[in-house]
């Protein structure tokens, strides 16, 4: 236990900087190549895509509207990463959000319940379909001995099917059998946004929360200290009496219930209905970000800031230099790429072997 | 513990860098054809008067911005859209067109369509197009958003006033082709070629467009096939099988290979197209070089029979340009109003480009005989002597829809509610 909280020795800041710095720069040296060969012109490209992503009020702040998933993906993310776990199965966590979020606003959008009750009560539909999804992955782990990675791509195809079975079947417009999506709600059931923008003040606050939340739960309080004890070595936590299996339940029932949100803020704050891909590929994204900002809270913000501006700014880039904007997905994914590399080469330089993973907040 | 301030720092590189390279990119980037920004030029709004032709002004140019839902080069619907944009750049000097392809959730993940038009709209566009039924809902947001925006949503019936759906709003209108006449023509084409009397027709999704036209193409089949062949209709089987999508979505719709695949094996000879991509005719093609006799016939674009001619038996297309550009020059000039537009082929030649917004391309794999009596049918669909939508009409269930004498109207063509009988296949969606 002693050794748990005794600082580790540290490489001078400096230096942890210039790794960091140096992967970016291969990141964007990569990525330059990348269009080169497209027959691009980079430097236009990148351009377009700052424009793209900070031109505007709305622009920037239509990168906060798909940041607010994102974070929210991640920061439930950063829970199970620091427990050790890797919740692959995000994603249905966030399409179990939508669907619950769905299912509730269908059944009271009838009814006189004031709007904002409605929507209160799918964000709460929303935490808990995404958490009992996720409460399976830790179930299958802790009871069957399934992998949560293997749990987890399982759950994210059963949720995939159970998505297209609703759209097409119980929830299908009248005559129409569509992938298109459900009926879009009334309007008074969407959550209210900034005027003349897209983005919501009560999506952004609930990320915000989440943000504070974790970092908080992370860094000052008993459960964070156990959770990464775990995250070290939860054999050695278990013996030192640590209620290991609860504690993993419990990580994967905040991330679940964070993705969940992100699924019925898509469905009350973006598209006003269900559609298959509700998810946007936020849970993978997510995971990437995490890895990115090296398991810490305060990392993870700026980073996820960064793939968001990218996917908005690379909107950009078919209008104007009739590019695939795949190319947003290029970058990140070299980013990670590099970063992780780095990481590698960071370690080797000091010569002794490293797991970061969630070491603090 | 390392101190806040310097995550923040090593946090805060991601934008340094990316600045500097603005800064960088800044000079460079001014000689190129600026288009990142609005044209500054006073434009004419499409809500003014007609303007006094003054001598200084010269005819403006337009900007006009389309959202395609698929590839602009999926040599169907998306690609037809994309052609037709570039004839009315072709015939309206000072026309332009953006665009951005792949507009849907599958392939643009967290983006709207009403999102990448305000996009176009940053771009300088003054008319937006939306391409895709699916775009439906997105494309009433939008308009009634942006008052001062031209709006096109091609397919829907949200600006027809004898519709069910009426909105009236005042910046948005429909146009769509009478692809019914073409499906009628490609049914011949595909009863007029079969060997076993088995047609399959590869649906998209199920919705009142989908029905109608299968449905005309069942009719065109059943008439050349007891009319020309002298065959009885029950020898004739027609099957219906939907995809859940326009195009094909891995994971997410059936997949049109599978389904192209699943008809030639079970003896369906003739595979009509009703999806905006080609999946039937590479299908058919793969057979036939197996051995097999499988013909298809492709929709929407007119150069689809191009990727396997040999059995391709023709492409029941629209050409979207001259209505596209009827209602761009209508903007340019001021005279622009909202209309709901059903356009017809042009029949004295239904292949002209500039006139004819539906047409039929003959493919080569179409045999002599079955040219000469296609030809004769297109005559008697032109001429009036030959009215598939008349009564006695059957929906699948059996209820009598169109009384025997009666011409169905346009109201009860476009919303059709089942398919017809005689039809195999899924009339609603009860997956």
């Amino acid at each position: 236990m002693k050794e748990v909280l005794l600082p580790r020795a540290r490489p001078s800041r400096w230096v942890e900087f210039g790794f960091q710095g140096l992967s970016i720069l291969m990141a964007l040296l990569f990525t330059t190549l990348v269009l080169l060969m497209a027959g691009a012109p980079p430097i236009e490209a990148y351009r377009q895509v700052l424009e793209g992503a900070f031109g505007s009020l709305k622009r920037a702040t239509d990168i906060l509207v798909a940041w607010v998933p994102l974070m929210l993906v991640t920061s439930g993310l950063l829970l199970t990463f620091t427990a050790g776990l890797w919740n692959i199965g995000v994603e249905g966590q966030i399409v179990l959000g939508a669907i619950a979020a769905t299912g509730l606003m269908r059944a009271l959008q009838e009814t006189s319940l004031p709007p904002s009750l409605i929507l209160i009560l799918a964000m709460a539909a929303g935490m808990v379909g995404g958490a009992a999804w996720a409460s399976l992955v830790g179930l299958l782990k802790i009871y069957g001995g399934v992998h949560e990675i293997f749990g987890g791509l399982g759950l994210n195809f059963v949720a995939t099917t159970m998505i297209l079975w609703l759209i097409f079947g119980p929830w299908k417009r009248p005559g129409i059998g569509s992938m298109s999506g459900t009926e879009p709600f009334p309007e008074h059931l969407w959550l209210p946004v900034f005027p003349g923008l897209r983005l919501s003040p009560w999506a952004l606050l609930l990320a915000l929360l989440s943000v504070a939340l974790v970092y908080v739960l992370l860094r000052n309080t008993y459960f964070g200290l156990r959770l990464k004890a775990i995250g070290k070595n939860i054999r050695a936590a278990h013996r030192l009496g640590v209620p290991t299996a609860r504690y993993l339940l419990l990580a994967l029932l905040g991330c679940g219930a964070m993705a969940g949100l992100a699924g019925a803020i898509q469905v009350t704050a973006v598209y006003h209905r269900l559609i298959p891909p509700i998810s946007s590929g936020y849970g993978y994204l997510g995971l990437l970000v995490a890895m990115l900002a090296n398991y810490r809270v305060s990392w993870s913000v700026p980073v996820a800031f960064f793939f968001a501006a990218l996917n908005i700014g690379s909107i950009q880039l078919p209008i104007t230099l009739k590019l695939d904007s795949t190319l947003s997905g290029v970058m990140q994914g070299a980013l990670v790429l590099f970063v992780l590399l780095m990481q590698g080469a960071r370690a080797r330089w000091r010569s002794k072997p490293v797991t970061e993973q969630g070491d603090d907040a | 513990m390392v101190p806040h301030r310097y995550r923040w720092i090593i946090a805060s590189l991601f934008l340094s860098v990316a600045l500097a390279l603005a800064a960088c990119a800044q000079p460079a980037a001014t000689p190129a054809p600026a288009t990142a920004t609005a044209p500054a030029a006073p434009q004419p709004t499409p809500t003014a008067a007609p303007a006094q032709p003054t001598p200084t002004a010269a005819p403006k140019g337009i900007i006009f911005g389309m959202l395609l839902v698929g590839p602009y080069n999926d040599r169907g619907w998306s690609q037809a859209h994309y052609e037709a944009g570039k004839y009315v750049e072709k015939k309206l000097p000072g026309a332009k067109m953006l665009y951005i392809d792949k507009v849907n959730p599958a392939d643009r993940p967290g983006t709207t369509a009403s999102q990448l038009a305000e996009e176009l709209v940053a771009q300088g566009a003054k008319v937006i197009i939306f391409n895709s039924d699916d775009h439906k809902d997105e494309a009433i947001k939008f308009a009634r958003a942006h008052p001062d925006i031209v709006v096109i949503h091609a397919s829907g019936d949200d600006a027809w006033k004898e519709g069910k759906n009426y909105k009236g709003i005042p910046n948005l209108a429909n146009v769509m082709g009478q692809m019914e006449y073409g499906k009628m023509i490609a049914g011949c084409a595909a009863a007029l070629t079969t060997q076993t009397g088995k047609i399959g027709y590869l649906g998209p999704l199920i919705n009142d467009e989908t029905r109608r036209l299968a449905a005309s193409a069942y009719l065109g089949a059943k008439y050349c096939w007891e009319k020309y062949l002298n065959k009885p209709a029950a020898d004739l089987k027609f099957k219906v099988t939907w995809i859940g999508f326009w195009f094909h979505i891995p994971g997410v719709t059936a997949d049109p290979t599978q389904v192209a695949q699943d008809f030639i094996n079970s003896g369906y000879d003739v595979i009509i197209s009703g999806i905006d991509t080609t999946e039937a005719l590479r299908e058919a093609a793969k057979a036939t070089q197996a051995g097999k006799k499988v013909w298809a016939i492709p929709y929407d674009y007119i150069g689809a029979c191009e990727e396997a001619p040999d059995v391709c038996l023709g492409v029941p297309y629209f050409n979207w340009g001259p209505s596209y550009l009827a209602h761009i020059k209508a903007v340019l000039e001021g005279t622009w109003k909202p209309s709901w537009d059903w356009v017809g082929p042009d029949w004295k030649d239904i292949n002209n480009p500039d006139t004819s917004h539906v047409g039929f391309v003959k493919g080569k794999a179409l045999s002599p005989e079955a040219s000469a009596r296609l030809d004769e049918f297109i005559k008697g669909l032109g001429d009036g002597s030959i009215q598939l939508w008349k009564g006695p009409i059957r929906l699948q269930d059996g209820t009598l829809y169109v009384e025997e004498g009666k011409v169905a109207t346009p109201q009860q063509i476009w919303y059709l509610p089942q398919l017809l009988e005689g039809m195999e296949g899924q009339s609603v969606p009860t997956k």
